[in-house]
């Protein structure tokens, strides 16, 4: 007999069963195998400039991959259940992956939000946030949105007018940018920055952002601010209740009880109420909340400060 | 020219039929169909991604398929002695060198194309299901034609890879072909470092062997406009022709070296 031999029904039986043995097998075994916990994941090449070199022609496909691991390492951390959040590994992420791709936008806007973020939503770290869109500035000066985004991490974050209007100042100076930066920037030098300024720039970022990413996050800077204005009213509620009783309440329901407040107040996320220190008379967002947390300008007028 | 022609074609239907190639090809169009779902784990540089992964997959597969099987294009005849057969036909062997890179040039045409035809069609898909917001945040449509110039000059390059790995294995081994090949298109992306080189060392000695290097060896990094393409930024006419031009005169060189080294080489 010449010729291929035949497959028989028997052949193509075993074939089957052992494929979907083996996928039973793995669904099974995926819930008994404990696996250990795998250490602290390394960087082994640390140097933007060597990977470039060594990603030859690949540079900006890399550049993807660290992006990738940039997003995932933020939101791995923020979602972790570690009382520490570490977010030390941001930065150098970032760095590699606007390193091999000089021109890649978002990695710098939106990366100088991750950065910037108040601790511990974010790393807190407004200096690395400063730096990376310095670099995205050096690389391409003809953006003002980089510019406008540095004066924003100086007035939101480190709350500086005076640095951010020069930031706002430089960015009105690049040839088709919006005529709205230099009035921000006015209002930021001779008010030395209030709510209205603030509520301005992410009005305008939000309506000028190029991506859902960065809208988003400008929609979450309005409702901090809206939460900030209803704090601000409700503390001198709280402050009265105290002036009454000598105490401050225990909870919001004890001062819907009084006729204080209509109801439970909830922060703009619609979700949560706003805490209540029963002690200091302090009122916060809830740590769930995606509002917090807040940039408290130590402005509030709580009896304990 | 006929019998270049003839020769060229032969090369053409044997790599069409073989297996690897067909599947090195078909592993690139299933990466780059496979990038929509990669897409999804990218905070919205969606089409970025796509083109990136597309654009370095048909680069780094054609570069394979050109290394390994340019290597073989006159090795596999000499080790099977179907050389001796093929010269005894009216095809001299500068002509058989000829159409032995001809016709690897053309499939490697053809396959960089059906990766160009794959890699739009997923862009396409992803175009005719974007939001207008999304599309609004594209740095470059994502149907971009400027694209097809990246994919030129990844032809441009691939030809030149061909062309080295032709010549080399005119005189040596496959393995030693392989890695002065590598060697080659390792150090073509390096130019620049090359050039620049007295800026981190001190001797110019080195200096000078080194920009000497530098004028010697193929300019690779100046046929790589993909992160030009990706971000949307047009590319010089100038670059394009120059640098093409620089890569047709070494391909020309690196093949008549290869028929010169071939013609001299005894096949007894």
């Amino acid at each position: 007999m010449t010729g291929r031999p035949r497959t028989t029904s028997r052949t193509w039986f075993a074939l089957v069963f052992l494929a979907v043995a083996a996928v039973a097998s793995q669904v099974v075994a995926e819930g008994a195998i404990q696996r250990e916990t795998v250490g602290p994941t390394v960087d082994w090449i640390q140097s933007p400039q060597l990977m470039r070199r060594l990603a030859l022609s690949f540079d900006t496909l890399l550049a993807d991959v660290y992006w990738i691991r940039s997003v995932q390492y933020y939101g791995d951390t923020k979602l972790s259940n570690e009382k520490k959040k570490e977010y030390d590994r941001l930065f150098p992420l970032l760095d590699m992956t606007t390193t091999l791709d000089p021109r890649f936008n978002i990695a710098y806007r939106f990366g100088a939000i991750l950065l910037s973020e108040g601790y511990p939503n974010g790393a807190g770290n407004t200096k690395q946030a400063i730096a990376l869109l310095e670099k995205a500035i050096n690389e391409m000066p003809e953006k003002w949105q980089y510019l406008h985004d540095a004066g924003f991490v100086e007035y939101w974050w480190n709350k500086d007018p005076s640095a951010a209007a020069k930031w706002l100042l430089r960015a009105a100076d690049v040839p088709g940018s919006p005529s709205w930066l230099r009035p921000v920037a006015a209002g930021m030098l001779a008010e030395g920055g209030d709510e209205r300024t603030a509520r301005a720039l992410w009005t305008e970022l939000e309506a000028t952002a190029e991506h859902d990413w960065l809208r988003q996050a400008a929609r979450r800077g309005l409702m901090q601010l809206d939460a900030e204005a209803v704090i601000a009213q409700l503390q001198p509620i709280v402050n009265k209740f105290h002036d009454t009783t000598g105490r401050f309440p225990a909870s919001w329901q004890e001062m819907v009880g009084a006729r204080l407040l209509p109801g439970i107040p909830l922060d703009p996320s619609g979700r949560w109420p706003y805490t209540l220190d029963p002690a200091s008379g302090a009122i916060d967002v809830d740590r769930e909340s995606p509002v917090f947390p807040l940039r408290r300008s130590g402005k509030m007028p709580t009896l304990a400060q | 020219m006929r019998a270049i022609s003839v020769v060229a074609f032969g090369v053409f239907r044997d790599s069409i039929r073989d297996r690897i190639a067909y599947g090195l090809v078909f592993f690139a169009v299933m990466l780059i169909a496979a990038s929509i779902l990669l897409a999804q784990l990218t905070a919205g540089q969606d089409v970025k991604i796509i083109k990136d992964l597309g654009l370095a997959a048909s680069s780094v597969i054609g570069v394979f398929i050109a290394i390994f099987f340019g290597i073989g294009l006159v090795t596999k005849e000499v080790e099977r002695r179907s050389i001796y057969s093929l010269l005894s036909k009216p095809v001299t062997r500068s002509q058989f060198v000829v159409g032995k890179y001809l016709g690897l040039a053309l499939t490697l045409l053809i396959n960089l194309a059906m990766m160009a035809v794959a890699l739009y069609a997923v862009l396409a898909y992803f175009d005719w299901t974007a939001t207008p917001g999304l599309r609004a945040s594209w740095e470059a449509p994502a149907l971009d034609p400027r694209m097809l110039t990246a994919f030129g000059l990844i032809g441009v390059e691939l030809m030149l890879i061909t062309a080295t790995a032709l010549f080399f294995s005119t005189f040596s081994s496959p393995f030693l072909s392989v890695a002065l090949t590598a060697g080659v298109y390792v150090i073509g992306h390096f130019s620049e470092d090359l050039k620049h080189i007295d800026t981190i060392v001190k001797s110019p000695a080195l200096a000078g062997v080194a920009r000497g290097v530098y004028y010697i060896m193929p300019n690779l990094a100046s046929l790589d406009i993909k992160s030009e393409v990706v971000h949307g930024q047009s590319v010089a006419a100038l670059h394009m022709v120059s640098a093409s031009a620089t890569s047709g005169l070494f391909i020309a060189l690196l093949v008549l070296g290869a028929t010169i080294v071939f013609s001299r080489r005894d096949l007894k």
